[in-house]
């Protein structure tokens, strides 16, 4: 219990001592997100100055409008990830958009369709360094180290039925990035 | 190089149709193909039959690629037959597709500096992190992104760390870990200071300095320690951080090293110099490159340092290291008296005079006797005790006994 309640107890407490204004918090939320937040706008945007921009409007809101997270509706780090995947994709979508008319190549239904594999693909990674330790380090065998289910069983010592199962419900969880409509599990729903 | 059994059939096994191993696409490929479900009258003899359940939980494996080919062979055959499972297998198979190596990202340490200072600047903080401890927080969020980026391997890598005692040069073998132990622990001297939790526990009481706090704690855990070490170590830096910020500028209680004191925020100086410096060595150990530190934060390091020499020099002369005072008349605290310039080249750098005879006299231009410059990079090594006096590289002109003095009482500010 203690434990999983920890986290939260962490987001709370981070919570308050942004909305009061504490410096050192801030530090240590980038310290905690930035990695995620960076990489999420990368996996978008393709591009490191655009996904360091995107690092510092994401900080930036959250140190001008820490009163926008509610630690009701979800953990602090969804909340860091929806965000980033938000301003990321309408960053994706501007400058597509710009290229459009500036070149007049391409068509509206390809910029929509560049943008939604960008937005499933963050939000896959999202999806995978959430998933629960287990379930990923099955995949992480499997796909990866391409060790069959019978060896990745053995490797993380579980039993077959174990293994096949992990496989399947992790692929499961990851399916749920293509769901625009509903938001992955501690996505929050700004997607 | 894979290891995939289908891929690794024995020509003993001719009554298995080929099979063709699904393709792992990217997701920027899109569009990803199922493979037809193979033709039921091409299986003869060896075709497994499993029941709907069993196929059904091996979905998973399939979409992976990470079954038997007789296994594969059974779900394809049953996808054939089986809406429910043909779409779970479409919906998995693409979900493999959405499957990356993880990128390394290595982010800018910049680039913190720039996202905290703009948001400092949109909304200024009630609470900031004081100038002094700038350093600090900069340092140790430097070192653990270097940390970061090591393999578990590398965490064992030996590391010499190195010093001055008694005017030579010592040396101590350690491995990664042992020196992010070293920093946990001789931070702790100003986590106890602060009232927080000391790293050491009880064993604080019996090592009062920052060397036998590190050998205590060296010696108290029978493994060497392991990169279990370094949320721990993390975390300290964090609570010091915070704790700072909640500092008022009188209530900055004084440090104790031991044998000496430093007030609060020259301690938080010195240990974002240390960290510096230990990260290095590490850096040095694991053969990644790293920078030296902002140039306004080098600069309050090497502040630190010249006003610490005074104080310095005059124990040393005590102590009969150093040369008898060779002022001819008496110098009173706050007067001007005999000076060294020491001039700290690049950037960073400045002009510091030190007053050579008494801790409390005043550098003074007009008392100068010597001239000393040198890199800021260079000066920080003498002083971590990683160059020898002698070799440092300074420009020097003036009172050659006054000069050698001043770069081994620099050296002898190193210590484990």
């Amino acid at each position: 219990m203690a434990k999983k309640d920890a986290p939260l107890r962490w987001d709370r407490r981070m919570h308050q001592r942004l909305v009061r204004g504490e410096a050192a918090a801030l530090g240590e939320l980038y310290d905690r997100f930035a990695s995620l937040v960076h990489g999420l706008a990368h996996r978008v945007l393709g591009d490191e100055r655009a996904a360091d921009g995107i690092t510092r409007e994401v900080f930036a809101h959250a140190w001008a409008h820490p009163d926008t997270y509610d630690p009701q509706q979800g953990t602090l780090r969804s909340w860091i990830a929806a965000l980033t995947h938000r301003l990321a994709v309408q960053r994706l979508r501007a400058t597509e958009k710009a290229a459009l008319t500036r070149h007049g190549e391409g068509s509206t239904e390809e910029l929509e369709r560049k943008v939604r594999r960008a937005s499933v693909a963050a939000r896959a990674d999202y999806i995978v360094h959430s998933m629960p330790t287990p379930l990923r380090a099955a995949l992480e065998l499997a796909y990866f180290q391409r060790r069959d289910y019978r060896q990745t069983a053995h490797d993380l010592g579980v039993t077959e039925d174990e293994a096949r199962r992990r496989l399947r419900l992790g692929l499961q969880l990851l399916s749920t990035a293509h769901d625009t409509g509903t938001p992955p599990p501690e996505y929050g729903g700004a997607v | 190089m894979t290891g995939r059994p289908e891929e690794h059939d024995e020509p003993a096994r001719p009554v298995d149709p080929p099979r063709i191993p699904p393709p792992r696409v990217s997701v920027e490929d899109g569009g990803l193909p199922l493979p037809a479900p193979a033709e039921p009258d091409t299986f003869r003899g060896g075709a497994l039959v499993l029941p709907h359940d069993v196929l059904k939980a091996l979905l998973g494996a399939w979409a992976l690629a990470a079954c038997s080919p007789e296994e594969a062979a059974a779900v394809e055959e049953h996808l054939g037959g089986c809406g429910g499972c043909a779409d779970e297998a479409r919906r998995l198979r693409e979900a493999v597709g959405l499957l990356h190596p993880a990128e390394s990202l290595d982010l800018d340490p910049a680039l913190r500096t720039r996202v905290l200072t703009g948001c400092l600047e949109l909304r200024p903080p009630s609470i900031p992190v004081p100038e002094w401890a700038a350093p600090y927080d900069a340092e140790s969020a430097r070192l653990d992104a270097l940390l970061q980026d090591i393999g578990d391997a590398e965490w064992h890598a030996p590391v010499r760390l190195r010093w001055f005692e008694d005017d030579a040069p010592t040396s101590r073998r350690t491995t990664v870990a042992g020196v992010i132990a070293h920093l946990l622990t001789v931070d702790g001297l100003v986590a106890a200071a602060l009232g927080l939790e000391d790293p050491l526990g009880e064993a604080a009481a019996k090592a009062s300095g920052p060397q036998a706090r590190t050998e205590s704690f060296w010696r108290a855990s029978t493994f060497p320690p392991t990169r279990a070490v370094r949320p721990h170590w993390r975390e300290q830096t964090h609570q010091l951080v915070r704790a700072v910020s909640f500092t008022g500028a009188d209530g900055e209680p004084p440090v104790s090293y031991g044998d000496f004191a430093l007030p609060l925020r020259d301690a938080m100086l010195d240990r974002a110099f240390e960290c510096w410096v230990h990260a290095e060595d590490i850096a040095d150990a694991v053969d990644y490159p790293y920078d030296p530190p902002a140039p306004r934060h080098l600069h309050r390091m090497i502040d630190l340092a010249a006003r610490m020499l005074p104080a310095v020099l005059a124990a040393r002369r005590q102590a009969g290291l150093a040369a008898p005072a060779a002022s001819r008349h008496l110098v009173t605290a706050g007067a001007p008296g005999r000076s060294l310039r020491l001039e700290i080249e690049g950037s960073g750098g400045g002009e510091w005079l030190i007053p050579l005879d008494a801790p409390g006299a005043v550098g003074s231009a007009d008392h100068e006797v010597a001239h000393v410059a040198l890199d800021g990079v260079e000066f920080c090594r003498l002083a971590a005790g990683h160059v020898v006096p002698a070799e440092a590289a300074a420009g020097q002109a003036g009172d050659r006994e006054a000069i050698t003095e001043l770069l081994q009482a620099t050296a002898s500010l190193s210590r484990l």
